[in-house]
């Protein structure tokens, strides 16, 4: 596979009946990517991947696939996706062999072909065991793997997953975010989640969508690093309240601090540093000098969940203002 | 050719997966038993010089079984589609809208013939037992299924197109089955309460399905009504293909 960009969206914007479900929309995506599109429900993320797979135009501006454009080269486009829409709709009455035969056979595969890959996808997704039930009568687990293992089937190169975890245990979770991290090198891959570990397990790069606009995009760590100063330091210590609350206010960078007796004799101090500033080693040196004993010291780092949480109320109350 | 086939077989089957195939099966099933003993009933009372597919005809079955089945065989085809959300996954695999429409009625329009399988089983039994050779004739049982091919044809795309309106089957239904009433009646010339030898009369005279069927059971093949079928067919195929492709222009 070559180099760059795999999805170019330029502008898009999609309009219901005057309200925008996306607006503005402009993105790429390199090759070889696993890319998040969190957001919140209704923040465009289906009518986003809608588009590029090309089941419904935008209203306006560009997308274009593997250089492709979605609306007038359509055809060149659904041969080189494979899409799982929202819900994993599946046809209740096909056996999962028959029904992964009968996608690779709409999908253009050879009579030989087909029944490799649908071999092969059946191993990947673990559907060897139920291969002649029918997809009625399956678990949500294995009817979610059947609709990956039809995303898969045709060797695609650009992977578009609207929710692909919805309804499954935390084991199967795990087993489906094995599977999507296994894709990426080879495949370019395009989920959607509003779940964020999700993301930050599973993909290299996220785009926060919120009200059809994208409000962030970088790679997880970046985006926790931006919200750094959200992290604080908490250390349990073994000393008298007075003292350490001296102690405590004589830390440098510190923005804030706060002491509060736990079990016993130890108290816990949970520091705000400034921006930029990690207090720990510092905490560690006075604690050890003082002969003080310390059982917990720790960086609490922001989660995405924080990030987000951060970035779409700053949004809301942008627009309140 | 790869993708239409594998259509086709997808629709065909899906009629002997579900329950809804095997109701319509049993129902045209009993109808046309019904249908037989009607015959056997005519055959027994007077004599007659017609042929078994024209006696068949004229116990009124046909229509009924026609009207009645057709609706509930294409309600699914798009309806049930548009509603469990597989038409998403359908229409963004590389094949073309034209494709699906085509896929979707061909497999229609087997079934129905199938429907109509038992009724060669009826008129063998016939024959078994007249024993006489003038009551069945090949040349009249093929034009007779080549009327119920052509016929079924046009019914299976009316079906089509009122199931791609919508997403509710049973309303899919409901339009189709109003579609075909009022073909159907049509052919009535006496219910508009028409004058002969008027321009309006003469069309309604030439477009009555009743007297085009009535000329295949007794084996005519008159090429005008082929003609009519086909393109008025190939009309509600083109119609129902624009209602598939409306929503790229929404």
């Amino acid at each position: 596979m070559n180099d760059g960009a795999m999805i170019e969206v330029a502008n898009l914007t999609k309009r219901y009946a005057g309200h925008a479900a996306i607006n503005d929309l402009s993105f790429t995506v390199t090759r070889g990517e696993i890319v998040g599109l969190l957001g919140p429900n209704g923040a465009g993320k289906s009518t986003t991947m809608r588009i590029l797979a090309c089941f419904m135009p935008a209203s306006s501006g560009t997308a274009r696939v593997a250089g492709y454009d979605v609306f007038s080269e359509s055809r060149e486009v659904r041969s080189r996706i494979g899409y799982m829409p929202e819900n994993n709709p599946l046809y209740q009455d096909m056996r999962v062999r028959e029904y992964l035969s009968f996608r690779a056979r709409l999908k253009g595969l050879s009579w030989r072909r087909t029944r490799e890959r649908v071999g092969i996808v059946m191993d990947q997704c673990a559907l060897t065991d139920v291969s002649r039930k029918i997809i009625g009568h399956l678990s949500m687990g294995y009817r979610q793997r059947v609709g990956l293992a039809d995303a898969l089937v045709h060797e695609p190169e650009l992977v578009i997953l609207d929710e692909p975890t919805l309804g499954l245990d935390p084991n199967q979770i795990r087993a489906v975010r094995q599977l999507i991290k296994s894709l990426g090198g080879s495949h370019t891959v395009l989920i959607s989640t509003h779940i964020l570990p999700e993301v930050e397990m599973t993909c290299s790069r996220v785009l926060i969508l919120h009200e059809g606009r994208i409000l962030a995009a970088d790679t997880p760590e970046n985006l926790q690093a931006k919200l750094s100063d959200g992290g604080q330091v908490v250390a349990e210590i073994s000393a008298p309240l007075t003292e350490v609350r001296e102690f405590c206010s004589d830390v440098e960078g510190v923005a804030q601090f706060d002491v509060t007796p736990v079990d016993g004799s130890f108290l816990r101090c949970v520091f705000t540093p400034k921006p930029g500033v990690d207090v720990r080693t510092q905490v560690f040196d006075e604690v050890r000098s003082r002969g003080w004993s310390l059982r917990e010291l720790t960086r609490s780092r922001p989660s995405l969940e924080d990030v987000f949480v951060h970035i779409t109320r700053a949004e809301k109350e942008e627009e309140e203002n | 050719m790869q993708v239409y086939l594998t259509l086709v077989r997808r629709e065909l089957g899906s009629y002997f997966a579900s329950l809804t195939g095997y109701v319509i099966i049993g129902a045209v099933l009993f109808l046309l038993g019904l249908s037989f003993t009607d015959l056997m009933d005519r055959l027994n009372s007077e004599a007659t010089d017609m042929p078994i597919t024209e006696l068949f005809y004229q116990t009124w079955y046909f229509w009924l079984i026609l009207l009645l089945a057709s609706p509930l065989i294409t309600m699914r085809t798009f309806a049930m589609e548009k509603a469990s959300g597989t038409f998403e996954t359908l229409t963004t695999t590389p094949i073309s809208d034209a494709q699906i429409v085509l896929g979707k009625f061909t497999g229609a329009l087997l079934f129905h013939l199938c429907l109509w399988l038992p009724l060669l089983g009826s008129i063998f039994i016939v024959r078994h037992y007249t024993n006489d050779i003038t009551a069945f004739n090949g040349g009249v049982l093929a034009s007779t299924f080549l009327g119920i091919f052509l016929v079924g044809a046009l019914f299976m795309s009316m079906g089509c197109f009122a199931s791609a309106l919508t997403q509710n089957q049973i309303i899919a239904a409901m339009i189709s089955f109003v579609l075909g009433i009022a073909f159907f009646m049509l052919s009535f010339r006496s219910f508009f309460g028409l004058p002969q030898n008027t321009w309006t009369s003469s069309v309604l005279a030439r477009i009555s399905m009743i007297e085009h069927m009535q000329d295949f059971v007794r084996g005519i093949v008159d090429t005008r009504f082929v003609v009519f079928y086909v393109s008025l067919t190939t009309f509600f195929l083109y119609l129902t293909l624009k209602v598939v492709e409306s929503r790229r222009w929404k």
